[in-house]
């Protein structure tokens, strides 16, 4: 098979979408099958996204595997990874059919509209880390929010009408500024084609406008303080399936979003807005960290955390430096191995005792030895403990922030604290102590399928912590060209405005002389 | 190889015995682990002559770790002498510790997870002693944090362990954040945290100013005094300290072993592996002594009047940590190491001992039950007899002594040798070291002597440990004996250059322990020796007097052997003349007995109130009440953070949750969507939400004023 012919980007992004037009064709009774249909696709999927990464060119900066085809006029198809993308594609078929497990026995009605909500939003996340055009883009960003609303919306709990809402509203307000900007960047440059508006030079002052409209919608889907509230509420009623695409790859969506458009198309107020995006950075870790300690609710203590650290990946994206950038990076996937985990590992015992209330359990690991471990594992990863893929995008993010601004990092750096602090009480209250509840005395630990889905988590969270370099090396050249394109359009724009006060000087003068 | 085997026989250890405990049964994790620590520790031993004396730093590659732009950090292994020191120390007491959970722990039924937890435990400690660059020792230091936290919290059904686990992960995290910024400062300023890196260019960073905080701060000041931050963290001083009495929740071995002799150590260690970069600041070395002195001071004071048996061995700890610090403050370092050496094998013997106690009396722990117990249990007796022996110093000055005589007499000296203000240091270390012998003595008195206090059922079954544990606590005695005179010379005395080659920065500090100590040891040669010091160093004093000022002030040296460490001497001797007049090189001989004086002051009353009149200590503590309150609730600190940071960060949790986040931004964000229809109800609603008006207020204030610090503060390189 020559990877080079096949539209391999296509098929993975695609397919998921046949796996769901299977299942809708399956009769109602079939629920096993609509299982096992999904299952299969995304294993399929995930099988042949690796053969991305297995080909992908690491010395190559620029995007690969791109595919291009006309479509509605100046609009194209147009579909590529570079180092910044190509891993959250991976991450995605990755986590799907842990997600496909994790619902194996949880979800009893509906199953197939169930299974087919998933397939449909793989498709369109995949289609988001891929597009190359930016109408293709906006498509794949805003269609996401719909499976994801109908998900939580079914299959949620109890306040789940007024989750999916808030969901929806506050996504869909972001996005509307978005759109109004992509309109802006077409009418100016003439294309919608994202590798062509990377190399466009917009004006500095509209570039504080379109950067604003994108930050809208991307600091929700991030989401960054103060418009994080949608969050805790929509993990809360999300089925845990939900809140692991949820907290793995939708809330990447906003920090991918910066890299691809914020920082190269719009490099001149990315500068200027960087100590905004601090302060929100910041205030997000200290704030949402302390709020955390505090919460009696499992999901929301976590889906709290998952704010505290996007916020250590806004921080560094906006530092501009390679650690930084890579550090934000290595976040994002290391956040989307170990929150879907603890969001899996929440799963587990809500399960078992229909219950997320932190005061309904304690002492589990007298029943739960196995389920015990693997929650320590993903609450010292939470923690940033070296050792576990937590720390890599931490310690990156937070060295890129000393070169940035010390006082940056100096409060981000209090987070190492607090999370210790949340992280370690919540373990100790649900796992820890005696166990006295007797409606927890006959708890059975993980079974094999739980295992099956935790396992392969537990070892990328331990293996990339020690051993991060297939992460690094991907991203590597992509992130080194855009620091590099950063810095040099910032400092042409910096030559640019003394030459040109230069020039108003040396007119001022020989006006003057003239008048003499 | 033999150092890999060293550092991963360990985790193999804790692999084989966590994740297959189960399969394998009990006692099979128990001797693999306890075996693979028995030949860690031979090859330790073996690698500490061949290094100590012999060869040179030895670097081990393992493989990459992260590297990003310009940051390329490997895992790989650095041996010199400073790290086969501690090679030696961890792999032998985490061995005996090991041998000696085998019986202490055999009534537990998840021996295999203990033992796992322990081998991890060594582990990591012995990845951060072999640390290469800072950001492995980093991930030791993150690591041994983790055992401590799983092997305190062992026993998980009691809530005060559990407690006692996140307390202690905390407040190191606390110092952990320091360390951090410390190394994000090392790889901005010297855009590298590789060790070999760092020493080369700190001498020429001297003075150099960065931008930290807003403002043009001093570089090596600021970066050594953030890196110290967390080893104050680690070795619980003062004001991070607060962990560590707390962590006895774990179990005895345990404590021995991380909470004495190996882990609390660890910054201890920190600061000598980067004397290069300490040496490079003198304004962080003097806070490092009298945060060392006040901590020995402070927790020798409360260790006097503890009543749980491992708490006061345990704030003896804290105080000796501080001794260690004070010595590297005064530029002491082998002298600091020298009694990080010693301590670990009188901490670890008392420890274990206090266990053997505790496993006698059927788990209770404190000492107003106990009293009377010589005669039940003979060799433990003994064997806690040396270690006080050793802990409190004994010894005849200028000739040899227990193994705590030597390292501890040399850092007293050392501090007063540094002529501080008021020589406060010195005076205090003295005062702590009285301290030390009447709490140390009291221990003994309170737990052996006298008439028994315990009930008559427990009193009658105690009973004498088994082999598996009085063979550790043998091994340790015979360290506590003889650690001090058999390693002086190489340590602190006429050897100490060859000894540690490279491994620690050479200076001032050093050369007076070795010229005030060479006295002690083998005698012939000590007279000899110090003969022979004094001739040289008053020969360079003389010759150096000119030039010899500026220099002192710290310039880091790789040095040439011989010839540095006699100019070294020399700087000492020129400063000892220039203070005290007439050249002495030597402490007088006053301070030389003033340690001696006060350990002999202490034990006398420590006899006079347990056995002579055993009535006194009540009526003291009557008389003075308030200070002994005060005392017995080690100065309020725990009280004082809880007011300060626990309550606040929660009440402030609580108002941002239900406040920020439900009034604020959900009640404008919901209000917004419940569109115009509303309105004339949410004018009535607004009137009475004024509060959260003001909170709300108070939110963009904070933002606006976090967006002012940072753009005002946004400097960039």
């Amino acid at each position: 098979m020559n990877l080079a012919t096949l539209p391999i980007l296509s098929l993975v992004t695609f397919l998921p979408l046949v796996g769901a037009l299977f299942i809708a064709f399956l009769s109602q009774e079939a629920v096993r099958n609509a299982r096992f249909v999904a299952l299969w696709t995304t294993l399929v999927t995930f099988v042949l996204s690796l053969s991305i990464w297995v080909s992908f060119d690491k010395a190559n900066p620029g995007f690969q595997f791109v595919e291009e085809y006309a479509w509605l006029g100046p609009i194209k198809y147009k579909v590529g990874v570079d180092g910044i993308s190509m891993l959250f594609v991976i991450l995605t078929t990755f986590l799907m059919p842990l997600c496909i497990l994790a619902s194996w026995e949880s979800i009893q009605k509906r199953v197939k509209e169930y299974m087919i909500a998933f397939l449909v939003l793989e498709t369109l996340m995949i289609g988001v880390f891929v597009a190359l055009d930016l109408v293709l883009f906006y498509l794949f960003f805003e269609a996401g929010l719909i499976p994801m609303f109908i998900i939580i919306g079914v299959w949620g709990g109890k306040r789940r009408i007024y989750a999916s809402f808030k969901f929806f509203l506050y996504t869909l307000l972001g996005s509307v500024l978005m759109l109004l900007a992509m309109m802006a960047m077409w009418w100016h440059a003439g294309t919608t084609d994202i590798p062509a508006l990377m190399q466009t030079k917009f004006p500095a002052d509209m570039q504080w406008w379109l950067w604003l409209a994108f930050f809208a919608s991307f600091a929700v889907k991030m989401p960054m303080w103060p418009v994080h509230t949608w969050l805790p509420d929509a993990h809360v009623e999300a089925p845990t399936a939900g809140s692991v695409i949820l907290a793995g790859i939708l809330l990447k969506m906003g920090g991918y979003g910066f890299l691809r458009f914020s920082l190269p198309m719009f490099p001149l107020a990315s500068a200027d807005l960087a100590p905004l995006v601090f302060a929100l950075s910041v205030i997000a870790i200290i704030y949402t960290s302390l709020v955390a300690l505090v919460q009696e609710d499992i999901k929301k203590l976590i889906a709290y955390s998952s704010v505290a650290h996007m916020g250590f990946v806004t921080m560094g994206i906006f530092t501009f430096t390679h650690q930084g950038v890579d550090g934000a990076i290595f976040q994002m996937l290391s956040h989307g191995i170990v929150s879907a985990a603890l969001f899996l590992c929440v799963g587990v015992i809500y399960d078992r005792m229909h219950t997320r209330e932190i005061a309904a359990f304690g002492g589990l690991v007298d029943r739960m030895p196995i389920y015990a471990f693997c929650f320590m594992v993903f609450t010292m990863a939470n923690v940033g403990l070296p050792g576990t893929s937590g720390f890599v995008g931490e310690f990156l993010t937070l060295l890129g922030a000393f070169k940035a601004n010390t006082w940056v990092v100096f409060f981000a750096a209090t987070g190492v604290i607090l999370s210790a602090a949340y992280a370690l009480y919540l373990y100790r209250r649900v796992i820890f102590g005696q166990l006295e509840k007797p409606s927890l005395k006959g708890i059975l630990d993980m079974g094999p399928r739980e295992i099956m889905v935790m396992a392969p988590l537990v070892i990328l969270t331990i293996f990339f912590g020690f051993y991060p370099a297939p992460v690094l090396d991907v991203t590597a050249q992509s992130v080194k060209k855009l620091v590099a394109d950063y810095e040099s359009a910032v400092r042409t724009a910096e030559q640019e405005s003394s030459e040109r006060l230069r020039i108003k000087i040396s007119e001022a003068l020989s006006g003057q002389r003239e008048t003499r | 190889m033999i150092y890999n085997a060293i550092v991963f026989l360990p985790l193999l250890g804790a692999i084989i015995a966590g994740f297959f405990g189960r399969v394998i049964g009990e006692r099979p994790s128990e001797i693999i682990t306890t075996g693979f620590l028995l030949i860690a520790a031979a090859l330790s031993w073996f690698v500490f002559i061949q290094v100590g004396f012999g060869s040179e730093t030895a670097r081990v590659p393992v493989m990459r770790w992260i590297t990003s732009g310009d940051l390329d950090v490997a895992w790989s292994l650095r041996i010199d002498t400073l790290t086969a020191v501690m090679l030696v120390v961890v792999t032998t007491v985490s061995s005996l510790v090991h041998l000696y959970s085998i019986g202490y722990m055999h009534e537990d039924d998840s021996r295999s997870r203990f033992f796992a937890y322990l081998s991890l435990f060594t582990f990591a400690m012995l990845m951060l002693v072999t640390a290469d660059n800072l950001l492995q020792m980093f991930f030791g230091w993150e690591g041994v944090g983790l055992a401590s936290y799983l092997l305190i919290g062992f026993w998980y059904h009691k809530p005060s362990a559990n407690a006692a686990a996140i307390k202690a992960f905390v407040v190191n995290r606390v110092g952990d954040f320091g360390f951090a910024l410390g190394i994000f400062g090392v790889f901005f300023f010297f855009g590298s945290i590789n060790l070999d890196v760092i020493f080369e260019n700190a001498p020429s960073a001297k003075g150099a100013t960065m931008p930290f905080l807003g403002m043009q701060v001093d570089v090596m000041t600021t970066l050594c005094l953030l890196l110290f931050m967390g080893a104050m963290g680690k070795s619980a001083q003062l004001l991070l300290h607060t962990w560590l009495p707390d962590a006895m929740e774990g179990p005895t071995p345990v404590s021995a072993l991380i909470h004495a002799a190996t882990m609390v150590t660890a910054g201890v260690f920190m600061v000598a592996r980067l004397s290069p970069l300490f040496e490079q600041a003198p304004f962080a070395l003097q806070v490092v002594t009298l945060v060392g002195s006040v901590t020995a001071f402070f927790a020798a004071t409360v260790g006097l009047v503890q009543n749980d048996i491992k708490r006061v061995i345990a704030y003896s700890t804290c105080s000796q940590l501080g001794y260690m610090f004070a010595a590297l403050g005064v530029s002491a370092y082998g002298a600091g190491i020298f009694h990080l050496f010693t301590h670990a094998f009188f901490k670890a013997l008392l420890f274990l001992g206090a266990g053997s106690v505790i496993h006698a009396m059927h788990h209770e722990q404190d000492m107003r039950n106990m009293g009377g117990l010589a005669p039940k249990i003979r060799i433990t007796w003994a064997m806690m007899l040396i270690g006080t022996l050793a802990l409190t110093g004994v010894g005849i000055p200028h000739l040899a002594g227990f193994a705590g005589f030597h390292s501890k007499d040399a850092i007293i000296e050392g501090a007063y040798m540094a002529h501080l203000p008021y020589d406060y240091s010195f005076w205090l270390l003295v005062i702590a070291a009285f301290m030390t012998s009447f709490y140390s003595w009291r221990l003994v008195f309170m737990t052996f002597h006298g008439k028994t206090r315990a009930e008559p059922d427990v009193y009658k079954h105690a009973h004498e440990s088994p082999m598996v544990m009085l063979v550790p606590l043998g091994v340790l005695a015979l360290g506590a004996v003889l650690a001090g005179v058999v390693f002086q010379p190489y340590f602190i005395g006429d050897m100490m250059t060859s000894f540690w080659g490279n491994a620690i920065a050479h200076s001032g500090g050093d050369a007076v322990a070795a010229a005030t100590s060479t006295a002690v040891g083998d005698v012939a040669q000590a007279i000899g020796m110090a003969g022979h010091t004094a001739g040289e160093a008053a020969g360079h004093a003389a010759g150096m007097a000119g030039h010899a000022a500026p220099s002192a002030a710290g310039v880091v040296e790789h040095v040439a052997p011989a010839a540095g460490a006699a100019g070294h001497a020399a700087e000492a001797a020129h400063g000892a003349a220039g203070a005290h007049g007439g050249g002495h090189h030597h402490p007088p001989e006053w301070v030389v007995w003033s340690a001696t004086i006060a350990m002999t002051a202490g034990f006398a009353i420590a006899y006079l109130y347990y056995i002579v009149a055993p009535w006194l200590p009540e009526a003291t503590a009557k008389a003075f009440r308030p200070l002994y309150l005060f005392l017995l609730n080690k100065w309020y600190f725990d009280e004082l953070y809880d007011f300060l940071f626990v309550r606040p960060a929660f009440w402030i949790g609580r108002l941002l949750w239900k406040g920020g986040d439900g009034a604020i931004i959900d009640g404008t964000i919901d209000g917004t969507a419940r569109g115009v229809g509303w309105t004339t109800g949410r004018i009535v609603r607004l009137q009475s939400g004024y509060v959260y008006h003001y909170a709300f207020a108070m939110l963009i204030g904070v933002a606006l004023l976090i967006s002012y610090f940072i753009f005002a503060g946004g400097v960039t390189k």
